[in-house]
């Protein structure tokens, strides 16, 4: 093989001293921005750029490399530990992973992050330097209406995280949706619902809404419960990860990986979408669905294995035909570009000592971040010991000044605190929150890509079922919801597990609203 | 204990916030005083105008020209935001990143602060936009695309950038040097070059425009048809494919990005501006940058740039109330 030849000369390029060294430092940085709710590894690389115009080339994106791959790593710590997401692809860790923590499997939900990060990653950066010509070709064939149809399947999936009360949790998707026709339509160029404000014609920012919903309501809905009883420490008392936990862990890392890689290496296919249905499919699969909701460890490995498959989905149509499918992708094209690197479908063959360096740096990058992460794992649990209040007051602080980072407007912060007392009020009342986020990222997409299709086929309807891809989709969407339905007839009025553990759920908006124990039995997110 | 621990993550955390919030400080300068130097990009890290704002910063560093530049972003609403900024700062030492996209996105967005309102310094660069068509289009060349066009323009969908963006104002302006009405275009957003490059290539839509940087590594590689490019002069990246004006339509149109200071500053404090871009334009660096991201010098400075301005916005806001994206 060819391939193999190549990779192994592009290890011998990453691993002299000086580029283990920079592949060292991005790993770092992009943990530590991941780990940062409202700063991305896409500002860090953006920021870092002007390091181009020093470092040679291959140096800067094996930097650039491990920092991107970093903050899909750094994203998981804060969603499972503090319930606050540090990239909006790490949102569906927070369900079940935060879920854990509270029950003293913190370390677990946190080794099961990190192995299945490096599992995926290294599955899918092998594909990347394998397959990426033929999956190029396959991606690059997906149309808007194709698109439309992944959205309608992702929808679908949404019904897993809605909650104990299905009407609270469409109210709260609805909300999402509301929050994403905020701003500019994409295809006319109209402002909707800015109100006048300027600031809202861009739209309202994903990680604004996730960090406000999710840390600041949090933070809200604990300090509105302090004085209601002792302060108490979260336990960190429970079993690192087990022969268990790997024999539940291992069949999510690689479903996880199978929709992260080829979602990511759509040109709209991003990290979001693979993890929501990633997180449906486990939820549907798992012999445990009574732990769902509670704090499965399924539900944690399927997601993060998903997210770092996508992140080097999205490498497939960058190195080979020069198209960004993300934020961090567009800049580093920018820096190939600045090194006057002509990018596009000669990259492979002009530049192919740098692509295949590259490589084998994320491959050795993915590694440290394992090596990195897997003993770091017992100091990030020991956060959890921090009182109550200086933790949150923290979490406030630093979701503060994410968010009033990006644009160094205040009203960003009046927008955050807003959308955070919102995130209260529904905790408060029993609304799950996942899906007003999922809302505000599908919806958007979904709305694109369905008049983007229709304007292209001059309005006719057909076009949504016209090719094969969409179809299949679109079956498996069908087949999702009516399914459970259809098969309840077959069977009789049995109750499954899913059920009684629903009914179990129903009664507890009540208990909720009095004491919100450690223990996970609060109100479904 | 724990206190050690916090203070390990404060170190973690705060190192990328440092660098982060540092473009977002206020230098306090005094008048005529150029060492220390803002630069502001009104758009998100990793753009056009971002990516020459920094390049901006680097040459006149490393050239001497001032100790210390900061380059900050402001993003949103197509720059507006970054001009309503700049309206209200009385700082002479902060340049402002601009280009042919702010011209309609003062329109589109109904600002408050006119291009007009604050003190024009010099335009420095411009792109070449290129018109392609997917390798399966049944043309191949610009008279070919536009006798399809016309014969069905709303069945004609042309991929481009955002709305009112430049690749929609040349779809625009060829449209009416062909007598197709604009209003009639079926033209289709993307968010940058890099999906409707996905969509060209899948067949998806007929025809693409966008910057010759995106689109030109596959009319090379003939994965993509050339049809024209939309400056005076053909690009180097391209040079086969021919411009619209050689094609028969008199045309042109250039992305072309300069700087902008703020309002009511004094003309001496103004001709330091400029004398500062000039500098840095007469410097081998930014001959060398230039050449490596494919740009075209376009300087023009003070007062004739000002002029230069106000066509373009005469020009822009026409062409967008024929498309009917302004009233």
């Amino acid at each position: 093989m060819g391939a193999l030849g190549d990779l192994a000369e592009g290890f011998s390029t990453a691993l002299t001293p000086q580029n283990l060294l920079f592949a060292l430092l991005g790993v770092l940085l992009g943990t530590a921005v991941g780990v940062l709710p409202g700063i991305g590894p896409a500002m860090t690389v953006a920021l870092l750029l002007p390091v181009t115009y020093v470092l040679e080339p291959t140096s800067a994106f094996i930097m650039f490399a491990g920092i991107y791959y970093g903050g899909m790593y750094g994203g998981s710590t804060t969603s499972i530990l503090l319930n606050t997401p540090g990239e909006s692809s790490s949102i569906m860790t927070a369900l079940e992973g935060n879920k854990m923590a509270r029950a003293g499997r913190g370390s677990a939900a946190l080794a099961t992050a990190a192995l299945g990060s490096f599992v995926a990653g290294t599955i899918a950066t092998l594909l990347l330097a394998l397959l990426a010509p033929t999956v190029v070709d396959l991606a690059i064939g997906i149309t808007a209406a194709d698109y439309f149809a992944i959205c309608v399947l992702s929808f679908v999936a949404v019904a897993t995280v809605l909650g104990a009360s299905p009407l609270r949790g469409l109210a709260s998707l609805g909300i999402g949706l509301y929050l994403g026709l905020v701003g500019t339509d994409v295809l006319t160029g109209q402002e909707r619902f800015t109100i006048g404000v300027p600031q809202l014609s861009d739209g309202i920012d994903v990680v604004v809404v996730a960090v406000g919903l999710f840390a600041v309501g949090e933070a809200l809905y604990v300090a509105s419960r302090l004085r209601r009883g002792p302060v108490q420490v979260m336990g960190t008392s429970g079993a690192w990860f087990t022969g268990a936990d790997l024999r539940r862990s291992w069949k999510p890392w690689l479903r996880g990986t199978a929709f992260g890689f080829p979602l990511g290496a759509m040109p709209a296919g991003g990290a979001e979408i693979p993890t929501f249905l990633s997180y449906a499919t486990e939820r549907k699969l798992s012999k445990h669905p009574e732990e769902f909701g509670k704090g499965a460890i399924e539900g944690v490995a399927g997601p993060e294995a998903a997210n770092n498959a996508a992140a080097a989905g999205v490498l497939v149509p960058l190195l080979t035909l020069g198209i960004p499918t993300s934020a961090t992708a567009a800049i580093i094209l920018a820096a190939f570009q600045g090194y006057g690197i002509q990018t596009g479908p000669t990259l492979l063959t002009t530049e192919s000592g740098l692509v295949w360096t590259l490589i084998a740096s994320l491959l050795i990058g993915n590694f440290m971040l394992l090596v990195l992460n897997l003993p770091l794992v017992g100091v990030w649990v020991k956060l959890l010991r921090i009182p109550r209040p200086y933790l949150y007051a923290g979490i406030l602080m630093f979701a503060s000044l994410g968010s009033y980072a990006v644009n160094a407007d205040p009203l960003d912060l009046v927008l955050l605190l807003v959308i955070g007392l919102l995130g209260f009020f529904m905790r408060r009342y029993g609304w799950p929150v996942a899906p007003a986020v999922i809302g505000l990222i599908l919806g958007p997409i979904a709305e694109t890509n369905l008049r983007r299709a229709l304007a292209i086929s001059g309005g006719d309807l057909s076009v949504l079922v016209d090719r094969w891809v969409s179809r299949v989709v679109l079956a498996l969407a069908l087949l999702a919801l009516l399914g459970p339905i259809v098969l309840r007839l077959v069977r009789g009025p049995r109750a499954t597990p899913e059920e009684l553990q629903e009914a179990g759920t129903l009664q507890r908006p009540v208990a909720a609203g009095r004491d919100r124990g450690d223990d996970g039995a609060e109100e479904d997110r | 204990m724990p206190l050690s621990r916090r203070s390990f993550l404060a170190g973690v955390v705060a190192g990328p916030l440092v660098t982060t919030l540092a473009g977002c400080a206020g230098t306090v300068v005094q008048p005529g005083d150029l060492s220390r130097l803002r630069i502001m990009s009104p758009a998100s890290p990793g753009g056009g105008w971002d990516t020459t704002a920094r390049v901006m910063q680097r040459v006149i560093q490393s050239s001497g020209l001032a100790r210390n530049v900061q380059v900050f972003n402001v993003e949103g609403a197509g720059g507006v935001i970054g001009l309503g900024q700049l309206a209200r700062q009385d700082d002479d030492a902060l340049l402002m990143m601009m280009g042919l996209v702010m011209v309609g996105a003062v329109d589109t967005n109904e600002s408050e602060t006119r291009l007009d309102d604050i003190t024009p310094i010099a335009r420095l660069i411009g792109e070449t936009e290129l018109i392609v068509a997917a390798a399966n289009a049944p043309f191949d060349d610009v008279q070919g695309f536009v006798e399809a066009w016309r014969a069905d323009p709303s069945g004609t969908p042309i991929a481009g950038g955002s709305a009112g963006g430049t690749d929609q104002i040349l779809a625009g302006l060829l449209a009416q040097a062909a007598g197709i009405d604009p209003g009639q275009i079926n033209y289709i957003p993307y968010s940058g070059g890099g999906e409707s490059l996905a969509a060209l290539l899948g067949g998806q839509v007929v025809a693409g425009i966008s910057g010759t940087a995106d689109y030109g590594p596959q009319v090379q590689s003939g994965d993509l048809v050339g049809l024209a490019v939309s400056t005076a002069e053909r690009s180097d990246q391209v040079p086969d494919v021919p411009t619209l004006v050689e094609s028969g339509f008199d045309v042109e149109v250039s992305n072309w990005r300069g700087v902008m200071a703020r309002p009511g500053m004094t003309d001496a404090a103004r001709e330091d501006l400029i004398q500062l871009v000039v500098d840095m334009h007469d410097s081998d660096e930014w001959a060398e940058a230039l050449e490596n991201n494919g740009w075209e010098d376009q300087l023009l400075t003070g007062d004739e740039y000002g002029e230069f301005l106000a066509e373009e916005e005469t020009r822009v806001r026409q062409i967008l109330q024929e498309i009917g994206l302004i009233q």
